[in-house]
């Protein structure tokens, strides 16, 4: 049962034979950086090298009120945590396995409780954590961006349930702009791709209430990201 | 039963009503302030704004045009994938099969986050008359639907609301303590909230985008509600009109940016999340189905008309209401429609009639604001010209054709305009006698200004005159 596909697709083939007119230029100039995003240089611009790309994230994330932190190794970015945890109060902290991820546990406190989603998890237990943990396929430097997907960080919830979201990743997975991590979702993932691809602008808001803006509406009222060379 | 008053008389009233009422409109001024600065900030981030806007159209231009094919290829790589696709040719059907499907999957509770596409069928009518709870998970949604309001604003769908209203309002729905903090109102929400996600067994949202290349639909968003809407329950709806279709994934780096900054002026909104397909195998969590239901409900009428087709480029920013002139003086509720401000008196007489939204069409100082914000280039203003065009020739009124057949004869005949003109001050003794009255030929005009005098002397006697006497 697929409803009114013939009787749909026939009005559009119909409706479709008189062309319109075009209300837009051409693209004035031929694509000279790449050839699925010929629109990338008329976005906001992006430097080349690395430090400026992480300096451009740092400068996004300070807008978007995401605590980005440079930190030495994974060890570094523990002990981190193992202060935001005090700060807070964190008792339980979800996460899902991977090479960062595992390497920032090991280093963890103690007193800090785990819960690993991997096997699977229930909803309520993941609803009580204070923070989720999680990897990125990579960061986007020219909006601040986190691309998670359901594959590389522990699929859909861990990242917007709890209300303190953690990113651990590392240097190279910084990427110039949306374009840059389209395609690398496509080498990776070929015609393979996650049932579900996201990108995280800073954390979870609303302007609903009088255009006022108020951190964490149903999502994470706060996000962190860590970077690791 | 009273029967609901004509779409014309309805839009009158409203619009009166709000145009008097000052706080309200002080309110959505406000509102509408920021949205001004925060964009013109952002868009000047672009290295260029106006090609990136040719850019965008000519995305939408490709996925409108060749719509037929891409709504194929979409398909083809979504069920690949374990989605099921339906057509909807109206909202009936549309309706018939979720409704159907939550019959069947035996489904209790259903959360919804923002469809503008389930306004315009009214789903949540149907489902509730069903006995299913619905909530809507969006914090404006919400407070509208709490107030057993429509959206004021199809991007801000609660903006004309003050925080004292709006905790009044939780205060007697929710049972919430009085507040004017819109933080902690939100917050209110947020944990009302909570519970439905993990209960909800069917989760529908709408779709920004169809992408044909992959075969997926994206949702923006700042909430995060859509996000768990589409993570936790086992069943997902998504209800998108044909229209949103763009050819390849690559696409969306520029949409995405760009709805965000007409939008609100976020350089990215919170969330861009892409859904192709319901739980894949080595997953480990997401819906076990997922539903894409493709909607015309009257899309291909407008597609059927190349000259106002670059409208169903449109990909609901809501930056025209938020420039227009029209919509800060009347407000969202008058225009009587799903979709409301300049794009909405373009698209609804396609979709609802021309003759019963004409008068939309009307509304209008063709200053051009919303053409000039568009971010894919919709030429929005003349549009409306050409919806009132296409109205006076579907049904021409008989005076009218009169008045003109009369003007043009005058016209032609210089005789003819001297006399007239000669007869002008005598009209207007005559007019004096039923000024303010109903019989008052004028009466629109005199009603709030003065009618001009003719002059005493016609320009062309005074120039013959000024003419002999320099002789």
């Amino acid at each position: 049962m697929n409803g009114d596909r013939a009787a749909l697709l026939a009005r559009v083939t119909e409706a479709l034979r008189v062309p319109a007119p075009l209300h837009h230029e051409k693209p004035s100039k031929p694509a000279t950086h790449s050839v699925t995003a010929p629109f990338r240089e008329w976005l906001p611009p992006v430097g080349a090298s690395p430090a400026e790309q992480v300096a451009l994230f740092a400068k996004q994330s300070e807008v978007l009120r995401t605590e980005f932190l440079e930190c030495p190794s994974p060890e570094a970015a523990a002990q981190h945590l193992g202060k935001l945890a005090q700060e807070h109060g964190w008792k339980r902290l979800a996460m899902h396995r991977g090479r960062l991820a595992d390497a920032v546990a090991a280093s963890l406190p103690g007193s800090l409780e785990l819960l690993r989603i991997d096997g699977g998890y229930e909803k309520n237990a993941l609803e009580a954590c204070d923070a989720g943990l999680t990897e990125c396929e990579s960061l986007v430097a020219q909006t601040g961006s986190v691309c998670v997907t359901a594959r590389s960080s522990g699929g859909r919830a861990l990242s917007v349930l709890p209300p303190h979201h953690i990113v651990i990743a590392s240097r190279g997975q910084m990427v110039p702009d949306l374009a840059a991590a389209y395609e690398h979702l496509a080498g990776k993932y070929g015609a393979t791709y996650p049932s579900f691809i996201s990108f995280i602008s800073g954390p979870s808001r609303t302007g609903d209430i009088e255009r006022i803006l108020v951190l964490g509406a149903h999502g994470p009222k706060k996000l962190t990201v860590l970077l690791v060379p | 039963m009273i029967s609901a008053p004509e779409p014309s008389t309805q839009f009158h009233t409203d619009a009166d009503r709000t145009t008097a009422d000052e706080p309200r409109r002080a309110a959505v001024r406000k509102a509408l302030g920021n949205y001004k600065v925060a964009r013109g900030k952002t868009e000047s981030a672009f290295t260029s704004w106006e090609h990136a806007r040719d850019a965008a159209a000519a995305i939408k231009y490709e996925g409108v045009n060749h719509l037929d094919k891409y709504l194929r290829e979409f398909e083809e790589k979504f069920t690949a994938r374990g989605g099921k696709v339906f057509w909807a040719s109206n909202s009936a059907q549309a309706r018939e099969y979720i409704l159907g499907l939550a019959r069947e999957r035996g489904v209790k509770s259903i959360v919804k986050s923002k469809a503008m596409t389930s306004e315009e069928i009214h789903l949540n009518d149907a489902l509730e008359k069903e006995g299913y709870a619905v909530v809507e998970s969006d914090l404006g949604e919400f407070i509208q639907q709490l107030m057993h309001e429509p959206p004021y604003h199809f991007v801000f769908p609660c903006m004309h609301l003050k925080r004292e209203e709006i905790s009044a309002l939780f205060e007697r729905e929710l049972g919430s303590a009085k507040t004017d903090s819109p933080e902690e109102l939100t917050m209110i929400a947020r944990r009302f909230m909570r519970r439905h996600y993990i209960d909800a067994d069917m989760g529908i949202s709408g779709g920004n985008f169809i992408v044909a290349e992959t075969g997926m639909i994206s949702i923006t968003e700042n909430e995060g509600n859509a996000r768990l809407t589409t993570a936790l329950p086992k069943i997902h709806v998504a209800l998108i009109g044909i229209e949103k279709m763009v050819p390849k994934l690559a696409d969306l780096a520029l949409l995405l940016p760009m709805l965000a900054t007409a939008g609100t002026g976020q350089h990215l909104t919170c969330y861009n999340s892409i859904y192709g397909g319901p739980r894949q195998p080595g997953e480990l969590d997401g819906p076990e189905e997922f539903h894409v239901v493709l909607l015309d409900n009257h899309r291909t009428r407008l597609l059927a008309d190349p000259e106002q087709r670059d409208a169903l480029h449109c990909i609901r920013c809501g930056a025209c209401l938020n420039v227009c002139p029209i919509f800060k003086n009347i407000g969202g509720h008058a225009y009587g429609t799903t979709y409301q401000g300049p794009i909405g008196s373009v698209i609804t007489p396609h979709f609802r009639g021309l003759q019963d939204w004409k008068h939309l069409s009307g509304a209008s100082s063709l200053c051009g604001a919303c053409t000039e914000a568009c971010p894919v280039k919709i030429d929005i203003h003349h549009h409306l010209l050409h919806n009132r065009r296409n109205a006076v020739q579907e049904q021409k009124v008989w005076w009218e054709r009169l008045i003109w057949f009369g003007f043009v004869e005058l016209m032609k005949r210089p005789w003819a305009f001297k006399i007239a003109m000669r007869l002008a001050p005598l009209g207007q003794k005559l007019h004096a006698l039923v000024l303010g009255t109903p019989l008052d030929p004028v009466g629109a005009w005199t009603k709030t200004r003065a009618f001009p005098q003719a002059a005493a002397q016609s320009f062309h006697d005074y120039w013959q005159e000024r003419k002999a006497a320099r002789k």
